[in-house]
């Protein structure tokens, strides 16, 4: 706490953007996020990072972006919500498959799944639905009950593969 | 227009309109980052509020030194109680009736309590100046247990109220008295229990919890010194009140306040009241003439902003040897905390805990709710709730079952035979409601026969007789529970907030070109009104859904209504919307006749216009009624295509349910788990059966944590044990069990479109079914009353006491 603390200078490349600001080396990488650039998708729910709301790719790993120092995402890519839609704008095929199997209801957890969502399905293209469910344990979600969440995430997997995903939301 | 020729099926879908199950519009937006939510509102210049709390439960404020604060480079203001005084905004009035203090007033109630509002460039900076705020405090005695509130020798908890022997609601029995409720006829329900073959009396605790929506509460407040006028962006249930709120507050005229409620990441109740920190943000800015802005951590929220439940209901059901209820007798207990804050309408101290009958025929029944003060967070609030409904549905479906076990009856059977049989309909109940309309015997039959309830009672009675015999360690429940709601508030001869009457209202406009655009004095939080909304006025009014456009949550454009808590929008904002829609559609009719050169006699209305009787050739599609609005109005008829409803409901809306639960729980861990959970709910008319589900989805998925783990504690000091998620059980993707939905339709006879409202029932339904799942499991063993929560040390310590 303190008289002046010093500004270090940061270069962090968010959705294939490089970005450079000067930060105080206390500021979490959300603030950066959401007040230095403006990228306001990425929430934040809780102070203990157990909500996952503020769950962002950084170098292809999901991270909780308030539990990390700008500072430390350095050099770093970091990939939003923001950056998810496809390459011509169109919604993703898990975006889209959140919106065919209604997995979500307010939306504020909605960017951290969908990011955590995304690492998932790279990791692992097809996944049963108990590994679905493990894969996004870090995420909570106070509207949905999961169980739509799980089927948005088979949709789009079974998309990703080619496949038709049959079971529609009721 | 010529178009391709379409049958009446592809005229019909195309609308989606009521009863499809359309695609959320809102998750355009949500699934790409663009929702915009009050943190993501951004002003140039913005100061950032946070609160110095209090470390006690009960405190005298010695000092309060903020000299270091504010010298802190980037403060620009501290604020106390003593600051706020001569504004007379320290205190505030509570929806109940009370006083809360803004900021302590030299002493503090409540653990977390606001004492001190720093004001700061930025949330870190303002962090800091909170650390530097020096705060000398004389510890008083603490009061944690609501049944050591009225002793003798009970602290003083509100010496603001000294001397006042009477409150919002009546005589006060003890300085630490909130008020007493009493509903029904006491003498006859006191004969017929001095008469009755069969009672049974117990103590039934609901816990103290809290809604926890996944963005905390938060405000953005902008003072225009030079117009004199507040916008204040905010995580508002009920934006327009929280405008008279603020106006009458403030003094600042009503028509200078512009409430804005963006998206809201969830609401479940914590959202309706008026909280410190909106106050605080709204003085600060116009004191710095800047914007202010507040956002609560989630300490903060679990902590301070509202709690739930808390109730402490003794029950007492007399009854026949057969089984047939005679009479109900309950008595209640209620810790508000340090000021009574709760959310319900004015004259109702213990909201609508009258529909403890539930769904059964008592021909006779007594209530008296007592409310009281201890040094815990205040609130009371609704959590995902219609005024302690789910308090009282609890009571009654655990007393049931106590009632049930008693008896040696199948606790489903004793319900069938209690219910309150169709044909009674509409039936006054004996604590004063006249419920609508319902059929519980058929939905309580489907569920029983879609689950195999009977072949379910056979293994559990096999697996009975295995655990005696040892061979194995796992013990099986079955939970039952049948809920009867009350919601849709609601009339105003019953129901208003701070005088308003709880009306609500929708004002559609529709344009030259056919599109529409309207909106309501509703406000979502997640339940997608932007898609159903545009459903009923789709099916109203035969344009396409996607051609109407909803807003909501702007006290500028939208019309005044109470907003959205108590599963109240369907019934009251949806009625209306309804309305508003057949003031147009008989408008629509007079320029249909015009056009078509008949008497609107002659029209009958045909999916997307009106056709002529008997020469169906002959039509007008409403797009082009809409353009003759505009262009070519009858003589003597004014222009334009636009209609405003507000609507004051008749009566409430009663949905039901019948929910079944399959629970195997392991003796040597305690660890419950849940096979099966089949809810079956009636909610009359279905607008949009996809959203009906993932509404009943969330509102199972917060029942189970509130039966099994979720809850806001006190140690002996006063210290919340529960104000993290470090100790707040909120269900992963993980434990959360698999749901099974299903339904039946048994429309509201009074509502335009007879639909009754749904959001809710799953968390009044679905916390007595867990919960009397794990009591039934024990039950074999003799044990009948096993409270809340039942998380797995607590049930490991139920087997372990009796031997297991």
């Amino acid at each position: 706490m303190s008289e002046e603390i010093e500004k270090i200078p940061v270069t962090i490349t968010v959705n294939g953007k490089k970005m450079q600001r000067f930060v105080e080396p206390r500021m979490l990488l959300v603030h950066f996020i959401r007040d230095e650039i403006s990228l306001t998708g990425t929430h934040i729910g809780c102070d203990t990072s157990h909500c996952g709301a503020c769950t962002v790719d950084l170098d292809g790993l999901s991270v909780k972006s308030c539990t990390m120092f700008a500072v430390q995402a350095d050099g770093c890519a970091v990939k939003t919500v923001e950056g998810l839609a496809n390459a011509d704008g169109t919604l993703s095929a898990l975006q889209e498959g959140f919106r065919m199997m209604h997995g979500l209801q307010c939306g504020f957890c909605t960017p951290g799944m969908l990011m955590r969502a995304s690492v998932l399905l790279r990791e692992n293209p097809d996944p049963t639905e108990d590994e679905i469910r493990y894969g996004i344990a870090g995420n909570l979600c106070r509207c949905t009950g999961y169980q739509n969440i799980v089927k948005a995430i088979q949709y789009a997997a079974a998309k990703m593969n080619g496949r038709d995903f049959q079971e529609a939301a009721e | 227009m010529n178009e391709i020729v379409l049958t009446r099926e592809m005229r019909e879908a195309r609308l989606e309109g009521m009863g499809c199950k359309r695609k959320r519009v809102e998750d355009i937006r949500f699934t790409q980052g663009k929702g915009n939510y009050v943190d993501d509102v951004k002003l140039p210049n913005t100061l950032h509020g946070d609160f110095v709390r209090s470390p006690h439960a009960h405190a005298r404020i010695k000092k309060i030194d903020v000299t270091k604060a504010k010298a802190l480079p980037g403060v620009v203001a501290v604020l106390t109680a003593d600051d706020l005084k001569p504004l007379g905004l320290h205190w505030m009035p509570t929806l109940a009736g009370d006083v809360a203090a803004v900021l302590a007033d030299g002493k503090v109630h409540f653990q977390n309590q606001e004492v001190v509002f720093v004001v700061a460039e930025n949330r870190y900076i303002a962090d800091d100046a909170v650390q530097l705020v020096e705060v000398e405090y004389e510890a008083l005695p603490v009061l944690v247990d609501p049944f050591k509130s009225m002793d003798d020798d009970a602290p003083v908890l509100r010496e603001d109220l000294a001397g006042k022997t009477s409150g919002a609601h009546g005589q006060r029995k003890h300085h630490n008295h909130i008020f007493e409720w009493t509903v029904g006829d006491k003498q006859a329900t006191d004969e017929a229990f001095n008469k009755a073959e069969v009672t049974i009396k117990e103590l039934i605790p609901y816990h103290r919890t809290h809604p926890c929506p996944l963005e905390t509460c938060q405000c953005l407040a902008s003072f225009d010194k030079i117009k004199g006028e507040l916008t204040l962006y905010g995580t508002f249930q009920a934006p327009h009140v929280i405008r008279t709120v603020a106006s009458l507050l403030s003094k600042i005229p009503e028509h200078k306040i512009h409430v804005i409620a963006p998206d809201i990441g969830g609401g479940f109740g914590n959202k309706v009241g008026a909280y410190s920190g909106y106050i605080c943000a709204i003085v600060a800015s116009i004191v710095t003439g800047v914007p202010v802005k507040w956002v609560e951590d989630r300490i903060e929220n679990l902590s301070t902003t509202s709690f739930a439940r808390d109730y402490h209901m003794t029950t007492e059901i007399a009854a026949t040897k057969e089984g047939r209820v005679t009479a109900l007798r309950v008595h209640v207990l209620a810790d508000h905390g340090a000021f009574d804050a709760c959310a319900d309408p004015s004259k109702w101290p213990a909201g609508f805990f009258n529909i403890v009958t539930g769904s059964y025929d008592f021909p006779v029944a007594h209530l008296a709710v007592d409310g009281v003060y201890t040094n815990k967070a205040p609130g009371g609030v609704a959590y995902r709730c219609s005024f302690r409904v789910t308090e009282a549905a609890y009571c009654i479906e655990r007393a049931m079952d106590i009632l049930a076990h008693k008896l040696g009856m199948d606790p489903a059977e004793l319900r069938m035979k209690n219910f309150i049989r169709r044909e009674q309909f509409p039936y006054q109940s004996a604590l004063g409601w006249e419920y609508d309309s319902g059929d519980y015997h058929v939905a309580m039959r489907k569920a029983m026969d879609t689950l195999g309830y009977a072949q379910l009672r056979q293994e559990q009675k096999a697996k009975q007789e295995a655990f005696k015999r040892g061979e194995t360690r796992e013990i099986m429940g079955i939970g039952v529970s049948f809920f009867t709601e009350i919601v849709g508030a609601g009339p105003s001869k019953n129901c208003d907030i701070l005088g308003v009457a709880m009306f609500d209202s929708a004002e559609i406009r529709i344009h030259p070109t056919g599109s529409i655009l309207a909106r309501m004095g509703s406000k979502s939080q997640g339940q997608g009104h932007e898609t159903t909304w545009a459903q009923i006025i789709a099916t109203e009014l035969g344009i396409p859904a996607d051609d109407i456009m909803i807003e909501e949550g702007n006290t500028d454009t939208a019309p005044y209504g109470l907003g959205t808590y108590g599963s109240r929008s369907t019934p009251v904002a949806g009625a209306a919307i309804a309305m508003a829609a057949r003031k147009i559609k008989a408008k629509a009719q007079m320029i249909a006749a015009h056009l078509l050169e008949v008497s609107e006699y002659d029209l009958e209305w045909d999916i997307d216009g009106f056709r002529v009787k008997g020469n169906p050739e002959r039509a007008k599609t409403m797009k082009e009624i809409a353009w003759a609005a505009y262009n070519a109005p009858p003589p003597g008829l004014e222009p334009g295509l636009e209609a405003v409803n507000y609507y004051d409901p008749p009566n409430m809306t009663y949905p039901f349910g019948a929910y079944l639960c399959v629970m195997d729980i392991d003796v040597d861990t305690g660890v419950a788990k849940t096979r099966r959970f089949y809810a079956l709910d009636d909610c009359g008319t279905r607008i949009n059966p996809m959203i009906i589900e993932g509404q009943v989805h969330g509102g199972l998925t917060e029942a189970f944590a509130i039966a099994m783990a979720q809850e806001i504690a006190y140690d002996e000091a006063g210290n919340v044990m529960g104000a993290s998620f470090m100790d707040f059980f909120l269900p992963t993707a993980v434990e959360t069990p698999r749901w099974e939905t299903d339904f039946t339709v048994t429309p509201s006879p009074h509502h335009p479109i007879g639909a009754k409202g749904v959001g809710e029932s799953p968390n009044v339904g679905g916390v007595p079914c867990f919960s009397n799942a794990v009591n039934d499991a024990f039950g074999f063993l003799g044990v009948t009353n096993l409270p809340m929560p039942h998380y797995p040390y607590r049930l490991w310590q139920t087997a372990r006491s009796l031997g297991l």
